[in-house]
């Protein structure tokens, strides 16, 4: 069985951490001037930026009635990989995460708000190193938050891996090097505020009386993700504000 | 460049502020809008910077790989530019729409890092004839804010300032192939010389005169820019900071005319020569703020901003 030995005999995972733990997420809102919402996040080495731009008209081939379009693009910088990407987007992986991302943000978006329109959401990985489409989906949503989009939620994506030690033990928040030791990666796009999962995406097998330890595991990351966005939102909105303003306006 | 509106009104604005030398900003006509500058934000890159002038905000990676070098040119690395503008800077740019801009810009490159005056590729020269690095040189253009090549050439001078080569330990030489080691030492690498690295300076037409460093609204009142590239001066990326007698003048290595509209001679000698005026000061102020963040950065102060600023 592979990956065997990605815990060590104390508990701890190849970059320190324990199981449970996340990596650090640093993250700002409103990076850029242009786009109508901006988000920079970085979870560990895995540095995503993020804009949005709308809802503005949408073109005539796009256009729906019933609700609003939302449009996404996923792209890697040429160097943010070990080796150097020809393409930064286009090829296959980017356009499935592309479809992924679509997915899991339509479903925190209030769609049906703004008929006959568009929202741009374009995600540009700056250095990868495991997990980018979960940092992507992170960075969108504190865009949007940005762009003043209606959300029913925050919706927050972690991946989760699974050790085979003396005690089969689920890892949150993959990296890089744990992604390369070939284990499962389950990874989860959840709304944590009602409990409901937008996009659910495993790779390799596993067997069934572990998906829910690994499931949850990667539930737990996100409603942990959630609190350090909400945290994020809330600082960037207070940020400028002194008490005397609060007083006067 | 991104589609931007104007009235007729604001055009003139615009041009009568570059008559009285008193941009809508408040610059003066030879004035540059502030700059931002940090190096090595990309850990898998070899070399990186991020410049973010005014609006416009440019991030440029450098990767290194071992190649075999041209049969007409044994002794020398190569050089390969690629700009990649991101969608995040306008919409139009998603799929395929910035290619067009892309492609402008990386021939630009090319060819002002053409001269063995600007950049000598023979220090990319790993065994001659066998081995060479080939360094590959990508831009990643995250917001427009008007002058877009000045910006570039500035982060990537500044990126190959950055550029750790790892150093060779030993080369074996196996019946013509060669084998090489490279060092596992992270601080066992080479730096480039880039003293002479080329600068671009966008000089654009308003009315009669010529500014620098046009704002996105000012591009768009300019029939013709010119785009001058010179090289750099020793001088300004030396630690000692003894300035030789021996200085040595600017040379131009790429003119590029864009736009719709033309030139007399004698303008056209007058802004190139302006041109060549803002590389050198422009060259200074990037040398002097390198300097500091490699001392900074031998000292251990250097805090790493990234875009959290």
């Amino acid at each position: 069985m592979p990956a065997a030995d990605l815990l060590s005999s104390q508990g701890l995972r190849l970059d320190g951490r324990r199981a449970n733990e996340l990596r650090r997420i640093r993250c700002k809102l409103g990076v850029f001037t242009q786009p109508d919402g901006s988000a920079y996040l970085e979870q560990g080495n895995t540095k995503v930026l993020a804009a949005v731009y709308g809802p503005h008209q949408a073109s005539k081939s796009k256009s729906s009635s019933d609700g609003v379009v939302v449009n996404c693009q996923y792209s890697m910088a040429t160097f943010s990989t070990g080796e150097r990407k020809n393409r930064p987007r286009g090829d296959r992986k980017s356009q499935e995460i592309s479809l992924h991302l679509r997915q899991a943000l339509t479903a925190a978006i209030k769609t049906e708000l703004y008929p006959r329109s568009q929202i741009d959401i374009y995600v540009e990985v700056l250095q990868a190193d495991g997990g980018t489409f979960c940092a992507g989906v992170n960075a969108a949503t504190l865009a949007l938050i940005d762009a003043g989009i209606p959300l029913r939620a925050y919706v927050c994506a972690c991946s989760a891996s699974m050790a085979w030690g003396a005690r089969p033990q689920p890892l949150v928040d993959v990296p890089h090097v744990e992604e390369a030791a070939g284990g499962v990666v389950l990874t989860v796009a959840s709304l944590p505020n009602t409990g409901s999962t937008a996009l659910l995406e495993m790779s390799h097998k596993l067997h069934m009386d572990y998906f829910k330890m690994v499931f949850s595991s990667a539930v737990q990351g996100c409603r942990d993700i959630e609190v350090i966005l909400d945290r994020a939102v809330r600082d960037h909105l207070a940020e400028g504000w002194t008490e005397q303003d609060t007083v006067t306006v | 460049m991104a589609n931007l509106l104007l009235s007729p009104l604001e055009k003139m604005y615009i041009l009568h502020g570059v008559r009285d030398d008193c941009r809508s900003d408040g610059r003066t006509n030879i004035d540059y809008r502030p700059m931002e500058l940090e190096t090595d934000v990309v850990s898998h890159a070899s070399g990186s910077a991020r410049l973010r002038l005014a609006n416009t905000d440019i991030l440029v990676g450098v990767k290194t790989e071992i190649d075999l070098p041209n049969n007409d040119q044994p002794g020398y690395g190569k050089l390969e530019f690629f700009v990649d503008c991101s969608a995040n800077a306008t919409p139009e740019f998603e799929g395929r729409g910035g290619e067009q801009l892309a492609n402008s810009i990386s021939n630009m490159m090319q060819k002002a890092y053409q001269s063995s005056d600007a950049f000598d590729l023979k220090q990319l020269c790993i065994f001659e004839g066998k081995q060479c690095w080939k360094l590959y040189i990508d831009i990643l253009i995250l917001e427009c804010g008007g002058n877009l090549c000045d910006a570039v050439s500035l982060a990537v001078k500044a990126a190959l300032y950055n550029t750790r080569l790892p150093s060779v330990k030993t080369a074996l030489l196996d019946g013509g192939n060669v084998d090489l080691q490279l060092s596992d030492d992270p601080y066992d690498n080479k730096l480039l010389n880039v003293d002479l690295a080329p600068l671009l300076v966008t000089l654009c037409k308003i009315g009669d005169k010529f500014v620098v460093d046009p704002s996105a609204e000012e591009e768009n009142c300019s029939v013709i820019s010119l785009i001058v590239g010179a090289t750099g001066n020793k001088t300004n990326y030396n630690i000692d900071n003894k300035k030789n007698e021996s200085c040595t003048d600017s040379k131009c290595t790429t003119i590029v005319m864009n736009g719709s509209g033309s030139l007399a001679p004698k303008t056209l000698k007058n802004a190139i020569k302006q041109g060549i005026e803002a590389v050198q000061f422009l060259d200074q102020a990037l040398g002097q703020a390198l300097l500091r963040e490699r001392r900074e950065n031998v000292t251990m102060k250097k805090y790493s901003y990234g875009f959290l600023k």
